[in-house]
């Protein structure tokens, strides 16, 4: 059955969902978060690409009902990925996003406004978002909505004539609930609207030609302009009776585009003593492909829309993953407690329909393609 | 005649419901805020470091189809 979405009915569902959380409001306030300050560095290497770089997050309380934030963030990107070696050469660049936040608690409610802008050489994003939370029934239960919009600008390097624009859309809705004094769930439901340039630039497509020595030529991707889709997903939080903790996870996702894919996560943390917290974590993911994605098309332009982006292909993969922190509580005036943590996770990714153009084999008949990453996460963080 | 006595029916039912609703008591909170001491512990957080959970949600993002109701530091990312 195919599914319709209209944008009239996306606004009708987020107005009476922000009526109900309005007529929910009842009972004791939500509180502000804890100030603290985050130095991390994170790493992603694998497929020919590694990402890396700093984010630094501060967050420090104004008054009894004022909390602010600022993060810096950097990814520094190598890239010489199957998609780059295969049509053009590898690259450097780098991408600075920041962004702004303001918590407000008045009385039973808490409101949160953030902003954050990304730019790099050849795209700059641009978001606001809007969210409200409140807790009630005996502080039982959280309910939160949020909203936000971004603005993007798609340029190319070497094309200064190029530039398209995007935009997005998130609604969002969350639902945390006690159940017992060990037990705590939370559902997720997040729809998305994306228009304009979706696409990327310098992404190309292959179809057989049987004019050229290889088999097949490449042409310019063409995605539709625009994109709707729906996440929900369910969380489980139990606590084991020696100090420990159990998370559960499923989430289900599927978009106008013919995309369903859902995933499931568990994590398993267990602190040894006043100082050490290990923790062990597993997600497995699934998605189908885009209805107008192909590895290799039959002649140039043989379909309206056109993609060869793997991230568009059937798929499956698997992440498993360690971290360890040491806390340590501070008798300082200024400082409460610090912390030092390491977490890596390695991922492994295998297309069901995404060949791998650099081994051989006649045209769509390579071998499939498969990649393995690790992504390190090493960083400081101090309460106060 | 069974038209009629589907409405009667339907009636007597939907009494029913009315007095069992109007007997029924809002279920009060059932975890006191003093046994909520193993909740509070901060192993319990769905996103304990948010920086960190921030970034591994831009990491499966950049890879994957999915995006949204990823959870406490989600909200997408301006990347492509």
């Amino acid at each position: 059955m195919k599914i319709t979405y209209s944008p009239l009915k996306i606004i009708l569902k987020f107005v009476v969902t922000s009526a109900l959380v309005g007529m929910a409001a009842i009972g004791k306030a939500a509180i502000l978060p804890e100030d603290r300050t985050d130095l991390l560095y994170h790493s992603y290497s694998g497929g020919g690409v590694t990402i890396e770089g700093p984010s630094l997050l501060i967050r420090k309380g104004l008054s009894d009902s004022v909390s602010v934030t600022a993060n810096y963030y950097v990814d520094t990107v190598s890239s010489a990925s199957i998609d780059v070696v295969s049509t053009a050469s590898a690259y450097d660049e780098e991408r600075i996003e920041t962004s702004l936040g303001l918590d407000y608690l008045h009385e039973k409610t808490l409101i949160n406004f953030g902003y954050t802008e990304s730019e790099e050489n050849d795209y700059s994003a641009a978001s606001i978002r809007f969210s409200i939370s409140q807790d009630f029934f005996g502080d039982l239960t959280n309910l939160s909505i949020g909203y936000s919009q971004g603005s993007d600008t798609v340029g190319k390097t070497g094309d200064t004539s190029f530039k398209e624009d995007a935009s997005g859309r998130n609604y969002q809705f969350s639902l945390s609930q006690i159940l017992t004094k060990n037990w705590i769930a939370n559902i997720s439901v997040e729809t998305v609207t994306s228009q304009g340039f979706l696409n990327n630039p310098y992404r190309t497509v292959r179809y057989l030609d049987p004019s050229v020595g290889l088999g097949y030529s490449y042409e310019a991707e063409r995605y539709p302009e625009t994109r709707t889709s729906d996440a929900f997903a369910i969380r489980s939080m139990y606590y084991l009776s020696y100090r420990a903790s159990l998370m559960l996870e499923y989430r289900y996702f599927r978009d106008t585009w013919d995309i369903e894919a859902d995933n499931v996560t568990v994590r398993y943390t267990h602190p040894v003593g006043e100082h050490w917290i290990f923790e062990v974590n597993a997600r497995l993911y699934n998605q189908t492909g885009a209805d107008f994605y192909a590895d290799i098309y039959p002649f140039s332009n043989s379909q309206t829309f056109l993609a060869r982006d793997k991230e568009l292909s059937a798929f499956s993969s698997q992440r498993v993953g360690f971290a360890v922190s040491y806390e340590h509580s501070l008798t300082s005036s200024f400082l409460e407690r610090v912390s030092l943590n390491l977490k890596v996770d390695q991922l492994n990714f295998d297309y069901d329909d995404f060949r791998n153009v650099t081994a051989s084999g006649a045209p769509g008949a390579e071998p499939l393609y498969s990649l393995s990453a690790t992504v390190v996460r090493f960083f400081f963080s101090a309460w106060y | 005649m069974i038209k009629k006595s589907n409405k009667f029916n339907s009636a007597v039912l939907l009494l029913c419901l009315g007095f069992l609703i109007a007997g029924c008591s809002a279920p009060k909170p059932w975890v006191k805020p003093y046994e909520r001491n193993n909740l509070a512990d901060p192993i319990m957080s769905f996103d304990r470091d948010g920086v960190e959970g921030s970034y591994m949600h831009h990491v499966h993002q950049a890879r994957e189809s999915a995006r949204g109701a990823e959870g406490g530091s989600g909200g997408g990312c301006g990347c492509n």
